[in-house]
């Protein structure tokens, strides 16, 4: 399971703009590299990621190889109710990844 | 009053020759990336190592507090790193594996920001720094040549810098992920077309320890960033 | 040619798309329709010392309301082996249209935004990247 490192305030006011930004470690192998012997390193990144608040989504994306290694995302959502910010992640090996992080929301 | 003149160009010259880390020669984008701990991805490194450690080393070991600043050191007449000393425990971990770069930045990690302090008997300096100074590879160039005499300058579109280790374990924009000293120390002299010492081989220990030395007194960054 | 088509034609040039809607990565999403500069505005450095990781951020003009929102962002580098980089789908929950990430490029190119909005138009930006090599050959 891939490690992962949410970065976002412990808690906000009911409406405010909370950034939310998430680094996980994978090589989002590109599958034009390849070993000292020659041979191609199969690719392998992150195709698909999506962020729930609350359950009901509020960022997914699509990635592709281009972009960098050990992903980062930086992305907002609205403070709504307090919950849990949760993470899913799939990659082409069907390696699935998740990542939680908590949301205090006040009046 | 010319004995101050004296001491007071002294210390300016002194100030000149002074230990730079290398990420005052990085891009903006890099210092940027290495000052985040919420983007830098080497922090994804020193929590796993955190996990790590408490698995497998807390039962014995407490805070890794400052140890990070007295290594390499010399133990029982042997050099050893935070490689070659968690190797002895867990022999399993190979160098360059994930579980050994976690742990190794953790545990220089839990020194961010205090100074390199490496205080080895001077016999034991000698072997590295002949191999600082020493040509070698098909390019004929000692570690002197860039990182001593033409620090600051470029190379390409490169600036040369000291080529300190007070950043290591680094995550390394050309590795896309963590790397150790020795791995960098190795591209370097694959740079230079030169026989590339074996991870944890003596003349590797030589030249780390030697580093280290020379970069006393430079804050430890780790995890740091570099192109 | 008369007066009016001429500065119709100037004023074409003027606002010229960013990349074609024939191209067939943006006729995938787009299925034709114009896309017009504007409202979204890539942020990054103009030169990046390293092609692996580069820092970007795309930021789309729009209240972001459940009536008009920003539905997703299209990145398209058109110089990399794999040109289609990420889509971003947003919505009224995000509040800011705004997505930060780290991209590789494969050498000096531009890069393209295009944004989709609720209403059904796109929108789009374009930078350009100066990407440097390393000095010495690495090995790992």
């Amino acid at each position: 399971m891939a490690l992962a490192r949410i970065d976002l305030p412990r808690e906000a006011r009911r409406g405010e703009l909370v950034e939310v930004r998430i680094v996980i470690q994978h090589p989002m192998e590109t599958g034009f590299r390849r070993e000292p012997q020659g041979e191609r390193i199969q690719r392998n990144a992150i195709h698909s990621l999506v962020c729930r608040y609350n359950g009901a989504e509020v960022f997914r994306a699509t990635l592709s190889t281009g972009i960098a290694a050990n992903p980062f995302l930086r992305f907002f959502l609205r403070a709504a109710r307090s919950g849990d910010l949760d993470f899913w992640w799939l990659d082409d090996d069907d390696v699935q990844g998740a990542a939680k992080a908590h949301l205090v929301v006040s009046a | 009053m010319k004995k101050y003149f004296v001491l007071a160009a002294l210390i300016a010259c002194a100030a000149e020759a002074q230990n730079r880390s290398g990420l005052e020669f990085a891009s903006e984008e890099i210092r940027r990336l290495q000052a985040s701990d919420a983007e830098n991805p080497g922090m994804l490194w020193v929590d796993q190592g955190a996990k790590l450690f408490a698995q497998h080393c807390a039962s014995c070991h407490a805070s890794m507090k400052g140890v990070a600043t007295r290594y390499p050191a010399v133990e029982k007449g042997k050099i050893v790193t935070l490689e070659t000393k968690i190797r002895e425990k867990m022999p399993a971990l190979a160098y360059e594996s994930d579980e050994l770069l976690a742990l190794t930045s953790y545990i220089a990690h839990e020194s961010r920001g205090m100074p390199l302090k490496v205080n080895p008997p001077p016999d034991k300096l000698e072997a590295g720094k002949k191999a600082y100074y020493q040509r070698r590879g098909q390019m004929n160039l000692a570690c002197a040549h860039c990182h001593e005499q033409n620090w600051g300058k470029r190379l390409g579109a490169e600036t040369l810098s000291q080529g300190q280790p007070n950043g290591y374990p680094t995550y390394r924009l050309e590795w896309q992920k963590m790397g150790s000293l020795e791995r960098r120390i190795r591209a370097c002299m694959f740079g230079l077309h030169a026989a590339l010492p074996p991870y944890g081989s003596e003349a590797m220990l030589e030249l780390e320890l030697f580093l280290a030395w020379r970069a006393n007194g430079l804050p430890i960054e780790t995890p740091a960033v570099r192109r | 040619m008369k007066r009016r088509d001429f500065i119709g034609s100037l004023t074409a040039l003027a606002v010229s798309p960013h990349i074609s809607t024939t191209d067939p990565l943006v006729y995938s999403f787009t299925k034709g329709k114009p896309v017009r500069p504007g409202r979204v505005s890539i942020e990054i450095a103009p030169l990046a010392e390293n092609g692996h990781s580069v820092a970007m951020t795309v930021k789309v003009d729009s209240p972001m309301t459940a009536s008009d929102h920003v539905r997703a962002v299209h990145l398209i580098a058109e110089r990399n082996p794999v040109r289609d980089m990420a889509v971003f789908y947003l919505g009224p929950d995000c509040g800011h249209a705004e997505v930060g990430s780290r991209i590789r490029l494969n050498g000096s190119q531009r890069v393209v935004a295009i944004a989709e909005l609720s209403d059904g138009s796109f929108w789009s930006d374009a930078a350009y990247v100066e990407v440097r090599e390393a000095a010495c050959t690495d090995g790992g």
